[in-house]
């Protein structure tokens, strides 16, 4: 009876099975000088098939000029993936409306400039997409975080739909959802207290 | 020839007979408590970090999502941990001269890596896909719990292989909508599993007897 046990107790904390001599993903490494299993990549270098050789598309430019039209066609599809990245992303530091007023401006950092200021409306497409690649002033770059170039257009053609949104006619909306609207207001709105408080 | 036992060691053969079986089931009970405990899945075990990152305040407090520092979760098996850089992003703004965060500001100059304690590991004969997980609607919270009020990382779920059972046997007990994914304030609706069955046919979730083959997990 004895003799099973402790086989088991000897046997049982033997863990060769649970550690393989093998690296799982960021493990650390007592091989290589830097202890990373998870190997950098060394500057410049390419997935066989990956060469970046469409600059507008990689790079947002056109030789020196930034471009001014998307390289890739702007679909419902990847307004709302650009939506989703945005709010990921961006909407920490820009707000989810890209006022530049998120949530950790709000904590101390520096606030970013409103995407509705004119210097920014009209600013080429190619621009947004070079910041987020190459980072500007205080914002450093996401390549590594948005690593998908399409993901990046996407989050440039959201970035077009805020700015759209706040100069946006009323004509833009669908006939079904003006009459949801009603008439703007004449006057301007009176707050929701004061007319409590006449009832 | 005479007896070699007295009489009264017929009691003792008895009692053995009894008391084997009664240690067998004994020693059995304590092995498989044993091996269910936090003291061996580290299951609910806070782990002490080289920086004492918390994320009920970046996600519960702050509202970042998941994805902003696990930024491969979704294309990866590994769901990994940031690099310094990441953190630097803000955190060159903010709180960028406490002392707490000294660590990360010398990994940022230094280029070497922060020895961050590893939370979940697996035993290395799993072969467990985050992207896979994710996209077929499992949730972050399924499995990790409400990390938006985790001051320090600790381990939900036992991950023990009937634990992973339990959802690979019925897994529209557990599935969400992909939207649905990354939220912490997800509640099961009180339909889930009409919902569930409905998601596992969209989502063309496998069918039990392959979720549950040996294969599918141990390769």
């Amino acid at each position: 009876m004895a003799a099973p046990l402790v086989w088991l107790a000897v046997t049982g904390c033997r863990q060769d099975m649970h550690d393989q001599p093998r690296y799982e993903a960021q493990e650390e490494s007592r091989f290589f000088e830097d202890r990373r299993a998870s190997r950098p990549l060394p500057e410049g270098a390419l997935a066989r098939g990956f060469l970046r050789q469409d600059t507008k598309f990689y790079q947002g430019k056109d030789g020196d000029q930034m471009v001014k039209e998307f390289p890739l066609p702007v679909t419902a599809a990847l307004l709302a993936r650009g939506q989703e990245r945005y709010n990921i992303y961006c909407s920490p530091c820009h707000g989810q409306t890209g006022d530049g007023n998120g949530m950790i401006p709000s904590r101390g950092a520096k606030h970013p400039p409103s995407y509705h200021l004119d210097r920014l409306r009209e600013a080429p497409v190619g621009y947004f997409y070079d910041v987020i690649t190459n980072g500007f002033g205080a914002m450093y770059d996401y390549s590594a975080q948005i690593q998908d170039p399409q993901d990046r257009w996407a989050i440039v053609a959201y970035i077009r739909v805020l700015q759209r949104s706040r100069y946006a006619p009323e004509t833009d909306a669908p006939a079904e959802e003006r009459n949801r609207l009603g008439p703007p207001p004449a006057k301007p709105v009176v707050p929701a207290a004061t007319t409590g408080a006449a009832q | 020839m005479p007896q070699i036992f007295h009489r009264s060691a017929n009691i003792y053969s008895k009692a053995s007979i009894v008391g084997g079986v009664l240690f067998a089931g004994l020693a059995l009970t304590l092995i498989l408590t044993i091996s269910r405990s936090s003291y061996a899945t580290q299951q609910n075990v806070n782990r002490d970090q080289p920086v004492p990152f918390s994320h009920a305040h970046h996600v519960g407090g702050m509202g970042l999502d998941c994805r902003y520092c696990h930024n491969s979760v979704e294309i990866s098996s590994s769901a990994n941990v940031p690099p310094t850089k990441t953190c630097m992003n803000c955190h060159s703004m903010v709180w960028n001269e406490s002392p707490t965060l000294e660590p990360v500001r010398a990994s940022f100059r230094t280029n070497e890596s922060i020895a961050w304690t590893r939370v979940h590991d697996l035993p290395d004969y799993v072969y467990f896909n985050h992207s896979i997980h994710v996209n077929k609607g499992v949730g972050c919270q399924t499995c990790h719990g409400q990390v938006d009020r985790m001051a320090l990382m600790a381990q939900h779920s036992p991950l023990t292989m009937e634990w992973c059972l339990d959802c690979h046997r019925q897994p529209e007990r557990y599935v969400r909508k992909r939207e649905d994914v990354f939220r912490m304030d997800y509640v099961p609706p009180s339909n889930q599993l009409e919902l569930g069955k409905q998601l596992v046919a969209e989502y063309k979730i496998a069918k039990t007897e392959n979720l549950t083959s040996c294969s599918t997990c141990h390769r």
